[in-house]
């Protein structure tokens, strides 16, 4: 487990390091951020508001850079993540909560489906190599290459504006319905996720179909691949003996994936007016609520970490190799 | 000439080595010499295109991008003998953006991978000459900025930074760059660690030549295709990157790229009217996902000329039957070319690679550090 450790020794730094450089930049760019956030408040603004948001930033202020620092630990390690200007008198931490459950479902499952659907076709390509799969390789990498938030658009414009199969935008039917346990309302849900959920898997398929091919390509020259099948075994057996080997390396993409795909589809949910956190950021970004943007930020990183560690564990379980290394 | 695929002589039984079957080799193998190869032919060209294009683009455009044609109409035109790709709401015309944006989309991926690729051999190349303390700092930082999502650093960064300033391209550049060296240093430190026990780095080592030196003239030549690899990822990175923050409109809006040309179309739901404008939304993303392709074929060409199981993979059936080559089971035997000739796959790769590079550097990764 020392391993485990190692890795989990690089997440506690990276988060120090990453709520470290959140704190910096603010204070390292030009600009005075409190002033632009003042102006953007409509309401009255208390000289308590203004005394917090320099102390938040670092200007007009006598505390010392060390004082500051500690003081923005202190506020984090309470979960106060700062006033949001924009949904003012919201917290930061409100908005967010309220955003998150919505990128979770569809993004998560939309991941999911991704790798099990890719690495399976993967196996494919690689057991029949040469075949019409593999011709497809370049147009897939295209998917791959042309930015996800395109995709959707293109997806949007044919599939809910041309065709009229599924919905434009939001997360459900806003107008006639409301929030609750109804069959309606679910409905309502997955009907609205799977434009944007099959968006997403078709851009991010054909890495996993050809990092598994590729893989494969390799095992399947290994001597008990070819024992197995000199044996007479059944040629799933056989496939499954090749295949088990092979997928070490995508279930590893897999978790540094989540992080890529977490970011690529913050722009998928802005295409589809999505309320998860996508959105709340281009919000953010509109009306220049830094508080929100450095927010969102840190739970990006924090979710990251996470699917990080969680993905080691499986990675230790998985191969033993990895257990006796260290 | 004779192309022998994976006879075992053992096989046979009796010690006699069965007749090779000959083949001679026709049109159909011919495609996998390197620089000859479809797929790199089609990326080298499409890639060539768009650099061209983006030098002179601004010059041939017919309209200043900015410029609102026609102050009358409100609606966007189709594309039009007038106006090629139509034009936007405010009567832009969308092919003056298209080359204006690609200059400077094509110029902030290009700063963003030769920085970033820069930074991956110093980082990488040094860790892993070194090794010890420097070894792991340097990963360790490496790790750090693998594991910290690249975008959302990216908005922080530019939302405070373009709010008071408009950024220049290459200053774009470099700091996208700051999020996308990092794994192409972890590759760079696995290969070199291969390398630095090598007979001719010991020996070099030996007769007392400086450790730049080494790194530079013995270490780095062997690097290069992964070098190119890297640079291509970084590049595709950069464009992504670029177009995603000028998306957000982090990056402003007025600073024409294909991002910003998606955002006003986006803004404007170019997608979501009943006549849909495509040619407004259209030609910016084909152009970023081409421009994209392009360069991940030239890799595909990198991958393939590395490892040579893909090259041989990427013979179809049909290939294969017509240069009669017997159809057997898909295991366990890859085909090797024994016999080289003047039109042999052997001959298509211009001196022999280290064969622990073999294994596609960024195709399968390897966690463990």
């Amino acid at each position: 487990m020392r391993l485990i450790a190692r890795r989990l020794a690089l997440y506690i730094v990276t988060a120090i390091v990453a709520i470290t450089v959140n704190f910096f930049i603010p204070r390292l760019m030009p600009g005075n951020p409190a002033e632009v956030a003042i102006g953007h408040m409509q309401s009255t603004v208390t000289p308590q508001t203004i005394a917090a948001l320099d102390l938040q930033y670092g200007v007009n202020t006598h505390t010392s850079l060390w004082g500051q620092y500690v003081h923005y630990w202190d506020q984090l390690l309470h979960g106060n993540l700062g006033i949001s200007f924009s949904a003012y008198p919201a917290t930061v931490a409100s908005v967010i909560r309220a955003a998150l459950p919505w990128t979770i479902g569809l993004v998560g499952m939309a991941t999911v489906i991704s790798f099990v659907l890719g690495t399976l076709l993967g196996i494919a390509a690689a057991w029949r190599r040469g075949s019409w799969l593999d011709n497809l390789l370049p147009a897939m990498t295209f998917f791959q290459a042309a930015p996800y938030f395109f995709v959707a658009i293109l997806a949007v414009a044919l599939f809910a504006t041309k065709l009229g199969w599924f919905p434009q935008n939001s997360g459900y039917d806003t107008i006639a319905l409301n929030p609750g346990l109804s069959w309606g309302y679910i409905s309502s849900v997955l009907d609205h996720a799977v434009l944007p959920a099959l968006t997403i898997v078709a851009g991010s398929i054909a890495g996993w179909i050809i990092g598994m091919r590729n893989m494969m390509l390799t095992t399947m020259d290994e001597d008990y691949v070819l024992i197995a099948q000199a044996k007479g075994l059944p040629k799933r057996r056989v496939i499954s003996y090749a295949a088990r080997n092979a997928i070490l390396p995508s279930v590893s993409g897999f978790s540094l994936a989540i992080g890529f795909v977490v970011s690529g589809a913050l722009l998928t949910e802005i295409v589809f007016s999505y309320p998860g956190i996508g959105y709340i950021l281009l919000q953010a970004i509109g009306s220049e609520d830094y508080p929100l943007l450095q927010g969102i930020f840190l739970i990006i990183t924090f979710a990251v970490l996470a699917a990080n560690l969680i993905a080691d564990f499986v990675y230790a379980f998985l191969d033993p190799r990895t257990r006796q290394e260290a | 000439m004779a192309l022998v695929i994976g006879t075992d002589p053992a096989a046979t039984g009796d010690g006699q080595p069965p007749p090779l079957p000959t083949v001679r080799l026709r049109r159909g193998a011919r495609v996998l010499q390197l620089p000859k190869s479809l797929k790199v032919r089609i990326g080298l060209g499409f890639g060539l295109g768009f650099i061209i294009l983006a030098v002179i683009g601004p010059w041939i455009a017919p309209d200043n991008p900015n410029t609102s044609l026609s102050t009358t109409s409100g609606v966007p035109q189709a594309p039009s003998a007038a106006h090629l790709l139509g034009t936007t709401q405010v009567q832009q015309d969308v092919l003056s953006q298209l080359l204006a944006g690609g200059r400077s989309t094509i110029l902030v991926a290009i700063v963003a991978g030769l920085i970033a690729t820069t930074l991956a051999v110093l980082f990488g190349v040094t860790a892993g000459y070194y090794g010890g303390v420097l070894d792991d700092l340097l990963s360790m930082l490496a790790n750090i900025f693998l594991v910290m999502p690249a975008l959302p650093l990216l908005i922080v960064i530019f939302g405070f930074l373009s709010k008071s300033t408009s950024p220049s391209d290459v200053l774009i550049g470099l700091v996208i760059s700051i999020t996308g060296w990092a794994y192409g240093a972890r590759v760079m430190r696995a290969q070199t660690l291969s390398m630095r026990q090598r007979d001719y780095v010991v020996s070099a080592r030996a007769i007392g030549e400086h450790g730049w030196r080494i790194m530079m003239f013995e270490i780095l030549p062997n690097l290069l295709p992964i070098v190119a690899t890297s640079f291509l990822f970084t590049v595709i990175y950069g464009v992504g990157t670029y177009t995603a923050l000028s998306f957000l409109g982090v990056i402003s809006p007025v600073h024409w790229s294909w991002g910003t040309m998606l955002y006003w179309a986006q803004s404007a739901q170019a997608a979501q009217q009943v006549r849909i404008e495509w040619w407004w939304f259209v030609p910016p993303g084909l152009a970023v996902g081409l421009f994209g392709t392009s360069l991940a074929l030239l890799n595909f060409g990198i991958d393939e000329f590395i490892n040579p199981r893909l090259r041989a993979a990427g013979l179809s059936r049909r290939t294969a039957k017509r240069a009669g080559l017997p159809r057997r089971s898909q295991l366990g035997l890859t085909p090797v070319v024994r016999n080289s000739g003047p039109v042999s796959i052997a001959a298509a790769v211009p001196g022999q690679l280290p064969d622990e590079i073999g294994h596609g550097p960024l195709a399968g990764t390897d966690r463990r550090t």
